[in-house]
């Protein structure tokens, strides 16, 4: 599998990541080689197999319904890059 | 060309759990942005969910009072897309593997169409935060406090032909999900929204229109408004040589228009795949038959007692037993007075009336159903009439007390001591001279039409205290005997 | 005393040979005047960990103490730490002070460890070599012009060079074990769920695991003690009672059956390793094992399943790190797409943008059964394939990686050919099984690991058969030179 240079963008803007104009060849020839290794699965017979998605098939576990987190507004903003009146600011959301 | 309007609805139901889906922060609704939002809401690094055990709970409710397969196995899986009020980036869902398989409800339109609407199925997830956009030098403000509320996300099939039909829907799942108690109902705050899928088509065409989505609708009067504007919309626009586009459309209550939503989802790939973090929930037989018995009475089921136990109309029937608290309330009158049709005039008159002025609810109810009950007993024994309850009523809605206090204080026991009527009676017909020569002018059978003045005349005198029967014979009475 | 065990140290507190201040302070000078260097910190947290020093001889003095009192460790740099910048290695979370501690790190406060500070290691933990850190690379204190492995890099270095006894590492594809061998130490990953993964931001998390780096099995096993165990905040963590895994460590090893899988000792195998291996094996003989051959025949499916499952969960994983909440933020976004594309583009070192990208390719529509499904199902014969071995023979045995340590710079252009050096670490977290590298011998001066393998939640088994090995052999006690 070979990947060109309009789908490393599509990736790119999936993923939201700003990628330099002339990086865009070296991404898409890393991607392409990783992805030509990753195809050597194809190869394996799989028909009928259950995936394993947790490696101990364990199940979810339940949580009581019980407040346990009270308000640490102040501690956990003061990580934030811009915050006011409580709220996290971004550049305008148009909906 | 006549057109048929083929309608489908996702309607997102908050449940009322103490705390988030994933999380141990509280969900009241109201408290101060972001106070609400732990370190695993906020999405910190290394924070991982674990999943409440109510928000399960309530999903197998619902399920079970729709008629639907439960799912013994059901996988969260991760949406993925970026947008500020989404700390993870992705919202935690349920897609191949929901709780909630197939089922159905019946539901019956104002004007008598009655119809069943097939589940596809129902999914627990989490609710975003919210985007608030009053200006703060250009920004916009993230408020995730609601970010991890649980939702049952209820997807029906295109089942529904009508606005009506889409609205008696919504108010048949806001009836279950509030009688169930899992969800408060309460639409203004947001605690149940609906997406409307509407298309239409040639009647008799077996293939569907293109469909259109309207987005977040939080009304049963929105809902079928929206529906209306957009299928004349989409029968303008096909008639006149166009065609309708599949798309997100936004309802503008105001303008009473839907309009196309910038496309947030630019050709967005949401690449689903299970949540890593999440592992499978698994339910068996008796988790789930112990949770069937405690299903409280459901709404189908309780119009169908009140008909048979209470001989209400189809009609009383069916709006007292559309929201619990109203249902709840109506029943206690009904044990305080015992009279099943004088608590439902009241309740869906004078009651609801009030309620709706001063937009609360029932469960808040200045008047209690024990109030309200002992005001209807004594309409039932003639202590006072119906005229003066509603006074009385309204004096209980503003400053409390009981209906006996209330008649004690204000001095309004009806008069039926028949020498004070009568002697009331005498000055009426004394004072009226006209009026009495032209009731005993009057043919006999016409005479009854014209008691009516003299009936006021007393109650006038009386402040309306005296009991209407007893004046009506006295006044027969005497003015009978002055025409022979 | 830099020579000095977890176990010795703590032998040496109880008898006040010297107290944790002392022994403290000694380290943060070593740290002071050595690392300069390695590389092998990205934060040193003096005041703190001489305030917990001095809590801990409070503890000794008093008799409160426990195993752990008093004990020096470092942490790898992506647990998180109360009040201690949590970097990951990246340049997106150089500011970030976290507000909360992991639950790892929240046992060692309880227990009474002395947090020295945080190590260094590649982005996100991605990397065999920690040269994809914001913070530079480490430096392999067996040669400096060689990389320690990754991702646990920094951990492995400090621990290798004395800079502290032990250190807690991650453990994805083989970031534990690699950078021990290559550093000529001890490392551990647990069974998938043995030890709580909340609080250690995640890169992969269907297969990441925290776990001991030191430089005895013994040290592995008094660390475990105190990270694993179950832990309400983290849904994959499980309930299960946990032992004392210092109880069985001198268990004798007669009857131990081993099994060599013949895909380990292929083409890919330096020779000089293999034979490293083969007598590491032989000393095991003569503690009473016995060896056979056993196969895991799709030992080489585990690279392309792992570079599609951990690019795809991190793809998702890596998507809260937008600039709103935490974390680095672009100068002057014109727009929120703006600041979403430049925060994550200059936030997110190459490694990681390749990466996420390669993961959300993998999970887009139309390719998910191809990619994200076929690698799940993939994982289950590679369980399969352990499963069945290990009900043949107690353990499995090979090298923990196929070369000694490389050079740094060597493998940076060609990510693909440094992701072949996972080859014999991969599998094992595919499958959720523990396994433990141990120091065995020399290739011209650079140390080689032993793996040793069981099945699920058989640490101790495992720790056990490390420290027959180490009380027969001396290897873990070799220091590189100048040390």
């Amino acid at each position: 599998m070979s990947l060109d240079r309009s789908d490393v963008e599509r990736i790119a803007h999936l993923a939201r990541l700003q990628i330099d104009e002339q990086d865009i060849p070296t991404y898409t020839e890393n991607l392409s080689s990783i992805l030509n290794l990753i195809d050597q699965m194809q190869q394996a017979d799989t028909a009928g197999v259950e995936p394993l998605a947790n490696p101990l098939d364990a199940v979810q576990r339940l949580r009581a319904d019980v407040v346990t987190e009270p308000d640490q507004r102040e501690k956990l903003q003061r990580v934030a890059p811009a915050v006011e009146e409580g709220l996290f600011l971004v550049p305008k959301v148009i909906e | 060309m006549e057109w048929e309007v083929v309608i489908g609805l996702e309607i997102h139901v908050q449940l009322s759990t103490t705390t988030k889906i994933f999380s141990g922060a509280s969900t009241a609704f109201g408290a101060a942005p972001n106070t609400q939002a732990c370190a695993v809401d906020l999405a910190l690094p290394g924070t991982l969910p674990v999943f409440n055990e109510n928000a399960l709970r309530m999903a197998v409710m619902f399920g079970l009072a729709v008629n639907a397969e439960i799912g013994k196995r059901s996988v969260f899986e991760r949406k993925n897309y970026f947008y500020p009020d989404l700390p993870k980036g992705y919202q935690t869902t349920q897609l191949a593997e929901p709780i909630v398989g197939p089922g159905f409800v019946d539901i019956e339109t104002d004007d008598g169409v009655s119809r069943r609407v097939r589940l596809h199925h129902a999914h627990l997830e989490e609710d975003a935060g919210k985007s608030l956009h009053e200006d703060f030098h250009g920004m916009s403000g993230i408020d995730l406090n609601r970010a991890g509320t649980p939702l049952v996300e209820i997807v029906s099939e295109p089942d529904m032909r009508s606005s009506k039909e889409a609205a008696a829907y919504a108010r048949k799942i806001h009836a279950i999900v509030t009688t169930l108690g899992i969800c408060d109902g309460n639409m203004a705050e947001g605690s149940m929204r609906c997406d409307c899928n509407v298309s239409v088509r040639p009647k008799g065409e077996e293939k569907l229109g293109t469909r259109t989505e309207l987005k977040n609708i939080n009304s049963f009067r929105f809902i079928e408004r929206a529906i209306d504007t957009e299928v004349a919309r989409q029968i303008d626009l096909i008639e006149d040589g166009g065609r309708v586009v599949q798309e997100t459309r936004l309802y503008d209550p105001d303008k009473n228009e839907t309009r196309s939503m910038r496309s947030k989802e630019d050709a967005n790939d949401y690449r689903y795949f299970p949540c890593p973090d999440l592992l499978p929930v698994i339910i068996d037989d008796s988790y789930i038959e112990a949770i069937r018995a405690t299903l409280p009475e459901l709404p189908d089921a309780r119009k169908a007692r009140f008909i048979e136990q209470y001989a209400l109309s189809d009609y009383d029937a069916g709006v007292l037993s559309s929201y619990r608290p109203q249902a709840d309330y109506y029943e206690q009158v009904v044990g305080a007075c015992q009279d099943a049709k004088l608590a439902a005039n009241w309740v869906m008159g004078e009651l609801a009336k009030l309620l709706n002025q001063n937009d609360t609810d029932i469960k808040v109810s200045p008047v209690s159903a024990e109030q309200l009950g002992g005001l209807l007993l004594r309409i039932q024994d003639n202590t006072i009439s119906g005229n003066i309850a509603k006074k009385v009523f309204e004096l209980m809605w503003s400053n409390g007390g009981t209906a006996d206090q209330i008649i004690e204080a204000e001095g309004l026991k009806q008069v039926t001591d028949s020498g004070a009527i009568e002697k009331i009676v005498d000055e009426v017909i004394a004072n009226a001279t006209k009026q009495v020569e032209q009731y005993i002018a009057a043919e006999p059978e016409k005479r009854g039409k014209m008691l009516g003045f003299f009936m006021g005349q007393v109650m006038k005198a009386t402040g309306g205290k005296a009991n209407p029967g007893a004046v009506t014979g006295i006044l027969k009475q005497k003015l009978d005997a002055l025409c022979s | 005393m830099f020579e000095l065990t977890l176990a010795e140290l703590a032998a040496g507190l109880r008898k006040g040979d010297f107290s944790s201040v002392e022994l403290t302070r000694s380290y943060l000078e070593r740290i002071k005047a050595e690392d300069g260097r390695y590389n092998s910190f990205i934060t040193v947290t003096e005041e703190q960990a001489l305030a917990a020093a001095a809590a801990a001889d409070a503890a000794l003095t008093a008799g409160t103490a426990t195993a752990f009192t008093g004990l020096p460790i470092a942490h790898k740099d992506l647990f998180c730490t109360d009040g201690v910048r949590t970097s990951c290695g990246s340049k997106i979370l150089d500011n970030f002070v976290s507000p909360y501690d992991a639950t790892v790190v929240s046992r060692f406060k309880q227990a009474g460890a002395v947090m020295l500070g945080k190590t260094n290691m590649d982005e996100f933990a991605m990397g065999s070599s920690n040269e994809n850190s914001y913070y530079g690379a480490a430096h392999n204190p067996w040669d400096l012009e060689r990389v320690p492995g990754g991702s646990s890099g920094g951990s492995a270095a400090a621990v290798a060079a004395r800079l502290t006894p032990a250190a807690t590492g991650s453990d994805t594809g083989g970031s534990i074990r690699q950078p021990a061998a290559l550093c000529g130490i001890t490392g551990l990953k647990p069974t998938y769920g043995r030890v709580s993964r909340y609080g250690m931001i995640a890169y992969a998390s269907s297969l990441d695991q925290g776990g001991p780096i030191a430089r005895s099995a013994e040290d592995c096993a008094l660390m475990l003690n105190v990270m694993a165990g179950f832990d309400p905040l983290d849904s994959t963590c499980l309930e299960r009672e946990v032992p004392d895994y210092t109880a069985t460590l001198d268990q004798p090893l007669a009857g131990l059956k081993i099994g060599l899988p013949k895909e380990y000792f292929s083409s890919a195998l330096d020779d000089q390793i293999a034979q490293r291996v083969r007598d590491a094996v032989a000393e095991f003989e003569k503690l009473g094992a016995t060896v056979k051959e056993v196969s895991l025949p799709n030992t080489e499916l585990s690279i392309p399943a792992y570079y599609i499952i951990a690019p795809a969960e991190a793809s998702s994983n890596l998507s809260r790190f937008d600039g709103v909440r935490y974390g680095y933020r672009c100068e002057d976004p014109k727009d929120l797409e703006d600041l979403y594309k430049r925060s994550r583009g200059e936030g997110f070192g190459a490694e990681v943008k390749r990466r996420i990208m390669v993961g959300t390719y993998a999970l887009c529509a139309g390719y998910y059964d191809a990619y994200y499904r076929k690698a799940q199902q993939i994982r289950r014969l590679i369980q399969q394939d352990f499963i069945r071995v290990l009900n043949d023979v107690d353990v499995i045995m090979g090298p923990t990686t196929p070369h000694p340590a490389f050079r740094i710079g060597e493998k940076n252009n060609d990510p693909v050919s440094m992701y072949m050096e996972d080859i014999f670490t991969l599998s094992l977290n595919l499958a959720g099984l523990p396994g433990m590298s141990v120091p065995c011998g020399q290739v011209d001066g650079l140390p080689v690991g032993l793996q040793i393998i069981g099945s699920h939640f058989a640490e101790a088994k495992l720790l056990n058969i490390a420290h027959q090995f180490q009380q027969a052999t001396d290897w873990h006690k070799q220091a590189p030179a100048g040390i």
